[in-house]
């Protein structure tokens, strides 16, 4: 039986670092690298007697990552100790959030598969907790059970996380990475998270289980673990469902698991099953009171919401006119959006206009490049001076393209680019005059053509003056002298 | 009346007029302590380098008009669980041992702030769980008034150290009465304040929910200085509240006539022996003779509240205590191939058999499938107990009750029966589940050991408490007894 004749039931679970400056519940710094140990102290090593205080800015960018996701912020949530033995865990036990999470009930929207019928799919959202991270373990050799030895870094142990578990809306492989991607832009935008895969800021476990089309009962379900990126996301749950699928077409059971993605091999592996899991003996944290969250402060929260992506594209349709595709397109990446706007208000002309260049130039470059747009050397203000030269005619608009992608290279003023270069647009009748006199002299077959009709020709003519100025001619002003030269 | 035997804030009047300097101060309670500590058996580190010149900064500040506090020189005993910067501090545990802090407990800060000195760190049971010091890893702590019986625990060294005049004053931590009762079988007094008056940053965790420190000394006035120098506000503690901490040195002595006590008849019952029960009724009768309307109330939860604590205290030591792991500090085991061996040697090695009882029982009754019958239970009783003394608080301003159901008993007659152990915490564990404070003051005598009763009131209420108490023992006048430190009754047996 093809895959196509199952269902496919896909529910996430993702970790992510929040930005604090701080941990979650003591003073050190949550700086990414560091000498080992050096951002620690008594609270996050757990040393006898110390006892944990409560980030006031870690419980806000939960709440405010839970308003993004349209989550209901609970009144009163409560921490619970998750417990159990690891070497990175100073404590042996994590604070973490069981019965009552600060966050609950949210939807997310994405793109539904188009080989499912497309449409819009709503991803719900069951929860948002907070919780804090573990240290990390580094093997002496090349993994844990190679090492003669391992050594223990407590940098990262108490960094503030938010864990989002969706509800098992997801339906194919390609909409959990469209979730993923939507859920990370979100996340972004609110400023809550870096969401950098690579860095660990953002982690992903899924849980897959099939059914046959039609059937209402959930299948077995399987979690995949070791996923670290989006990509991996949607190959592990590809292959993992037709795992999935061959095991149930041959009449085998799915046996409830936990496997590991293998980037190496394209496939999941066997890590343990889920009977053998642990008991984790969550109970409320003594150390911690309940966290209780006024409607007031809920609504002042809200209020730092910035502009979502889908108000901005609808803002960037309706009030400049760009098109849905490009402001979709712009949209969909903070930093990108970010850019876009910062030119904007530095711009007088049309943001239109600007759309087209970032669309264009700047999209074509950083792709060329590779490389983020954060780190695009061209400032805002350098952008608009660049499209002013335009606008006033100081330089052509191809000419600009050249100046840009020197700008881009170096970071140059536009306007130092266009005098050390002479790149300066002629616009002057007299200059010109020479040039289109050797023009016409020598396309004298194009000047006979005009003169009996043939309108296009002038334009043939324009591009011929275009060339012999390298490009600096003014090509409406030379469009006007040479129609008054022919006399048109 | 030798210096050491002065009560504390007699020794504060007396470095404040400059008839004693606070080095002498020191050097008669360290040479007390190396007379008698080899008998009793109080401290497990004494800080002598650290106390004498601390001392002699004290006088120098002193002479200089600079003194932090009127209190400044003066020497205190702090149990081991509480962390000080620079010295081991142990919780009397092998896995412990050779731990060196880094930092000072909120407390010990606060006693350092007022210029008072740490002479010593006294011994408790393992990680404060216990009853009567006996299950120390480190050595026997003896009851001064009997060598032959235990002090009462956890905080016995801190109380052994006050009855046997090694310190004026001590610092303990009360999780289910061990200030209470340490301080009832050896003849003093003992607070333990209402949950979050005191700061447990610092003090080396049992169970979280129920743990605060307070003061044992000689005499209620002691008792009521010591309380000022400790409670208070710390953001480092959560639990911690902000409110505003009264002078209640200054108001004891306050009339008590009108004040109305309430005997919880639960707390006479079966269990209780009858010199302990009849002492108490004869305090309540000095009590009412002062004025104070002395009325019969029920508190009917009180029969679960024991096994509601064991229950609570152990599943949160279970979780306190899992952080002993041999990664970081104290005890690690040799010859671990790996990290769960390495675990699972350390924890066997390093603690001890009631240690390991207690980290059993609390791992069982959170295990799923267990929780709602045991832990979730245990809460619920828990909450109707604070609604059964809601209830009767808002007609009584305290109650009176024993402090243990005994006087000290003999060294090794309960250490192989938890049971009889565990009852010994009967009277006082309800304080610490309902965060209300209670304090011990001596009221009697039997066979030569003191009998303690205690003194309970509602949250934030340890003023009325202390006045409560003062004004019963200025009555009884019992504050001039010390114990004679001997072996049995009237021999000393120091030399």
């Amino acid at each position: 039986m093809p895959l196509t004749d199952y269902e496919i039931v896909i529910g996430l679970e993702v970790h992510a670092e929040l930005k604090t400056e701080s941990k979650a519940f003591c003073g050190c710094s949550t700086k990414f690298g560091g000498r080992p140990n050096s951002h620690v102290c008594p609270v996050c090593l757990g040393l006898p007697g110390v006892l944990p205080v409560l980030n006031r800015k870690a419980l806000e960018y939960a709440i405010l990552a839970g308003l993004a996701l349209n989550c209901r912020i609970a009144e009163r949530s409560r921490f619970d100790r998750k417990q159990y033995f690891y070497p990175d865990l100073p404590k042996a036990y994590q604070i973490s959030q069981l019965d009552f999470p600060i966050c609950s009930n949210g939807s997310i929207d994405i793109p539904a598969d188009e080989e499912l019928g497309g449409g819009t799919r709503r991803v719900g959202i069951t929860r948002v907790h907070l919780e804090e991270e573990a240290g990390k373990l580094v093997h002496s050799g090349s993994g844990i059970l190679d090492s003669e030895y391992s050594l223990a870094d407590y940098n990262r142990g108490g960094i503030p996380l938010i864990e989002i578990v969706s509800e098992p809306d997801i339906r194919s492989p390609l909409e959990a990475r469209r979730y993923l991607e939507q859920l990370k832009l979100l996340l972004q935008y609110t400023g809550v998270s870096d969401c950098k895969m690579e860095e660990g800021s953002l982690r992903c476990d899924a849980n897959i289980s099939l059914r046959r089309k039609g059937e209402s009962k959930l299948g077995v379900r399987c979690e995949i673990k070791n996923m670290n990126s989006f990509k991996a996301v949607e190959a592990a749950l590809q292959q993992e469902a037709e795992r999935q699928a061959e095991l149930l077409d041959s009449g085998e059971p799915v046996i409830s698991q936990t496997r590991a993605w293998d980037e190496a091999t394209g496939t999941t592996v066997f890590m343990r099953t889920k009977e053998t899991s642990s008991d984790y003996r969550y109970f409320p944290d003594p150390d911690l009171a309940p966290i209780v969250v006024t409607a007031d402060m809920v609504e002042e929260i809200r209020r730092r919401l910035p502009e979502m992506p889908d108000e901005k594209r609808r803002r960037y349709v309706n009030e400049f006119q760009i098109p849905e595709y490009d402001a979709s397109l712009i949209c969909g990446s903070k930093p990108l959006a970010d850019y876009f706007d910062s030119v904007v208000a530095v711009y007088e002309g049309s943001p239109k206009t600007v759309a087209n260049w970032v669309m264009g130039e700047l999209l074509r470059l950083v792709n060329q490049e590779k490389i983020e747009v954060e780190s695009v050397r061209i400032t805002p203000r350098q952008f608009a001076a660049l499209l002013r030269l335009v606008d006033e005619g100081v330089i052509s608009g191809s000419i600009a393209k050249t100046v840009f992608e020197e700008m881009f290279a170096t970071g140059e003023d536009p306007d130092k680019i266009v005098a050390r270069k002479g790149l300066k647009q002629i616009s002057d009748a007299d200059e010109l005059a020479s040039v289109i006199d050797r023009v016409l002299a020598a396309n004298s077959q194009a000047v006979e053509s005009i003169k009996s009709g043939n309108q296009k020709a002038v334009g043939f003519l324009v591009g011929q003056v275009m060339k012999e100025t390298h490009g600096k001619a003014n090509p409406q002003i030379v469009n006007k002298l040479l129609k008054e030269r022919l006399g048109l | 009346m030798d210096v050491i035997d002065r009560p504390l804030y007699e020794l504060a009047r007396l470095l404040e007029s400059g008839e004693v300097s606070a080095e002498e101060l020191a050097v008669e309670f360290l040479s007390r302590i190396d007379k008698v500590d080899g008998i009793v058996g109080a401290f497990v580190t004494v800080d002598r380098e650290g106390t004498l010149s601390g001392a002699r900064m004290a006088d120098k500040a002193r002479r200089a008009g600079e003194a932090p506090s009127h209190l400044a020189g003066i020497p205190i005993a702090v149990k081991d669980n509480m962390c000080t910067r620079g010295i081991e501090t142990t919780c009397s545990s092998k896995m412990l041992r050779g731990f060196v802090p880094p930092y000072d407990a909120h407390v010990v800060e606060r006693v350092k702030a007022a210029g008072m000195l740490v002479i010593g760190k006294t011994n408790l049971d393992e990680f404060a769980m216990g009853s009567s010091t006996e299950n120390s890893a480190l050595r026997v702590t003896r009851n001064p008034w009997n060598l032959q019986r235990v002090p009462g625990g956890s905080s016995g060294g801190s109380a052994a150290a006050v009855a046997a005049s090694e310190a004026p004053a001590a610092l303990g931590s009360d999780t289910g009465g061990s200030v209470r009762v340490p301080a009832s079988y050896c003849g003093i007094v003992g607070m333990k304040p209402t949950y979050g008056l005191v700061s447990r940053y610092g003090v080396v965790a049992y169970a979280s929910s129920l743990d605060q420190v307070g003061p044992l000394a000689a005499n209620v006035r002691d008792c009521a200085i010591m309380l000022r120098v400790i409670a208070g506000h710390d953001p480092r503690d959560s639990m911690s509240i902000d409110a505003e901490i009264p002078d209640y040195e200054a108001q004891l002595g306050r009339d008590i006539a009108g004040k109305v006590i309430g005997l919880p008849k639960e707390y006479f019952a079966e269990g209780i022996e009858p010199g302990v029960r009849d002492a108490v009724l004869e305090a309540a009768k000095q009590l009412s003779k002062l004025g104070v309307e002395v009325e019969e109330v029920s508190l009917p939860t009180v029969e679960y509240a024991l096994a509601a604590y064991y229950i609570i205290a152990s599943s949160e030591a279970s979780s306190n205590l899992a952080r002993f792991d041999g990664v970081r500090y104290g005890h690690r085991a040799e010859g671990a191939v790996d990290s769960v061996s390495m675990f699972m040697k350390t924890r066997a090695e390093g603690f001890g058999p009631e240690v390991k009882r207690r980290i059993m029982m609390g791992t069982y009754s959170l295990s799923a499938g267990y929780y709602d019958a045991y832990y979730k239970k245990a809460s619920q009783v828990r909450s109707t107990l604070k609604s059964d003394f809601d209830r009767v608080f808002e007609r009584c301003d305290a109650l009176l009750t024993p402090t243990a159901p005994t006087t000290a008993f003999p060294i090794g007659e309960r250490i192989d029966d938890p049971m009889s152990m565990y009852m010994s915490d009967v009277c006082t564990v309800t304080a610490n589940l309902a965060g209300i404070p209670g304090i011990s003051l001596p009221c009697g005598w039997q066979d030569g050991l003191p009998i303690g009763m205690q003194l309970l009131g509602k949250r934030f209420s340890e003023a009325t408490l202390l006045q409560l108490a003062y004004a019963y023992e200025q009555a009884a006048g019992y504050p001039s007894r010390k114990a004679p430190v001997t072996k049995d009754r009237g021999c000393c047996s120091c030399h």
